[in-house]
């Protein structure tokens, strides 16, 4: 089974289907929080919803909206299983960690090599593994 | 995580149940980062409006408030999402202009001074060297780490929320002397005379090192910076590159040299900015149909110095008819530019004036965007450029005299 080694985490452990991101992120910048979707003109993901997805996402961009805009989408149920990150900030752990959305930072190997958009994914926090399931 | 006894004594409950579920979430937080203890702050700057809230995040607060959660370090807050004098003529929705009054009211009950303004650190508390503080948004943390000297990691609104009840925050990022070396130098010799070239600055280096940790030195300009200045570097900085941090030598207290500034580290690469990247990055924008009817000085509020700046600039001058010109700034400088003649100057060229906000958070932004059919969207921040694209905005970077004249002329160039 292909698998990704994660640095930090939190969170428990969760399944769904991986949105893979070669561009970063914000709730705030990118994001329609109504409609889960990356709202974003020019964002590789234009037009992807991030809902019920384990969202791969190099980089965590911006701003300090992401610990209220998190617990907002996950209130209205458009919220992602995961967030798993390359390189993140505190606001996004924060976040996530407040509104109760596992997240991961750090991957040994990159996400590009095993992992695509639609597939099936385990992400596993105490074991700070992310598994590739098909 | 080490923790002293008192802090022990709040996860017991000993200090209440707002307190204890803080302190938890707080040594949570903490345990990603890896921190050992929580160290004491001395202020907190939290962000909490309605447009980021959402219901979600009021009831929370209303919450809050029912178990009895109090600030125990002065708290404030940041840019909110409503102007109460301007909400209907902006056509914002009177369910969230109430919303964010009840908001409001729930936050002083809880002892925050609700300031709404994201240049705290022009107008109401400056840190000194090495105190430890929990602010948002990331302007005002880059702003404290930087130029003051004292210690803040990006708190999003729930985690400062947490740190002003339980007075502490967990050490971590840049509490720690190890992240606030300097990552590489960048020499300006760029002549940078606008603010907005400073915000261009911001763009270049934070665009291509997206990393909290990435910590830039500035070095070899050929005078000392302004505050203003620096303001606007921070914030796109902040904003294009995620950055909590920069050093700028000769000016900021932890710079006295490029050297002491690296603190030993060996630089990832130089950089130099010149007069000609700053020219590219101007250069660069799509003007897209060339709609030139929104203009906005904002993201960050503007300080006296920029309000006076605009003041004379658009003296004896009109905003075009059929534009729209916005400027944000804090009820302080507000009361001060009024008195000064300033506001008045402002409006007599019909440019409007919202106080408490920022125009980027502004509830209710996309459907005035489609209401009035703008496509573009002129600044002369960087910052505000960078984000307001979520709204659907094709934003362009100008610089302030440019702003102007694109404002009371409609041409765009």
């Amino acid at each position: 089974m292909k698998q990704i080694q994660v640095d930090q985490a939190y969170g428990p452990v969760v399944e769904g289907e991986a949105l893979v991101s070669e561009e970063g992120f914000s709730p705030r910048y990118d994001l329609d929080r109504w409609s889960g979707l990356i709202t974003r003109p020019g964002h590789k993901l234009e037009g992807a919803s991030i809902v019920d997805k384990v969202c791969f996402f190099p980089t965590a961009k911006g701003g300090i909206a992401a610990g209220w805009a998190f617990y907002d989408i996950k209130w209205k149920k458009i919220a992602p299983k995961a967030f798993v990150f390359g390189v993140t900030n505190p606001v996004m752990v924060q976040g996530a960690v407040f509104a109760g959305i596992p997240i991961t930072a750090g991957w040994n190997p990159h996400p590009r090599r095993v992992v695509r958009t639609g597939d099936w994914v385990r992400v596993d926090p105490g074991r700070r593994l992310i598994e590739v399931l098909r | 995580m080490e923790l002293t006894p008192e802090e022990q004594a709040i996860l017991g409950g000993g200090r209440g149940e707002a307190p204890r579920r803080a302190l938890e979430y707080q040594v949570e937080v903490g345990r990603f980062w890896g921190a050992r203890r929580m160290v004491p702050v001395g202020n907190v700057h939290m962000m909490g409006d309605i447009e980021v809230m959402g219901d979600a995040g009021l009831e929370f607060i209303k919450n809050e408030v029912k178990i009895g959660a109090r600030c125990v370090v002065p708290t404030t807050t940041n840019a909110r999402c409503i102007d109460f004098a301007q909400c209907e003529r902006l056509g914002q929705d009177p369910a969230e202009v109430a919303k964010e009054r009840s908001l409001i009211q729930f936050m002083r009950r809880m002892d925050v001074v609700t300031t709404d303004t994201c240049i705290n650190y022009q107008t109401v508390y400056q840190p000194h060297l090495g105190e430890h503080v929990a602010w948002g948004d990331t302007g005002t943390v880059i702003y404290a780490n930087s130029v003051f000297g004292a210690r803040s990691n990006f708190e999003s609104g729930p985690a400062a929320l947490a740190a002003a009840l339980t007075g502490r925050t967990p050490e971590y990022g840049f509490h720690l002397d190890e992240h606030r070396r300097g990552s590489f130098p960048v020499e300006l010799k760029a002549n940078l005379d606008d603010l907005a070239d400073w915000g261009a600055v911001g763009k270049l280096v934070g665009e291509a090192h997206q990393d909290y940790f990435a910590v830039p030195v500035f070095h070899g300009y050929r005078r000392t910076p302004s505050a203003d200045e620096l303001k606007h570097l921070g914030a796109a900085l902040a904003s294009y590159g995620s950055m909590g941090m920069f050093h700028f030598v000769g000016v900021t207290p932890e710079a006295p040299s490029v050297e002491v500034a690296l603190g030993g580290r060996e630089p990832s690469e130089r950089l130099t900015i010149t007069e000609q990247d700053i020219s590219e990055v101007f250069k660069s924008y799509d003007l897209g149909d060339g709609d030139a009817r929104l203009m906005v000085f904002s993201g960050p509020q503007q300080s006296l110095f920029e309000m006076k700046r605009l003041a004379d600039l658009f003296h004896g001058r009109k905003v075009k008819p059929g534009s729209s010109c916005f400027v944000t700034t804090n009820s302080a400088v507000l009361a001060q530019s009024r008195a000064l003649g300033y506001a008045q100057a402002l409006e007599d060229a019909g440019v409007t004036i919202l106080e408490g906000v920022c125009f980027y958070i502004l509830q209710n932004l996309s459907p005035m965007r489609e209401k009035n059919r703008w496509t573009n969207m002129v600044s002369s921040s960087a910052k505000i450029v960078n984000i307001v694209g979520a709204h659907r905005f094709n934003a362009i970077l100008r610089r302030t005299a440019d702003c102007v004249d694109i404002a009371c002329t409609g041409s765009l160039r």
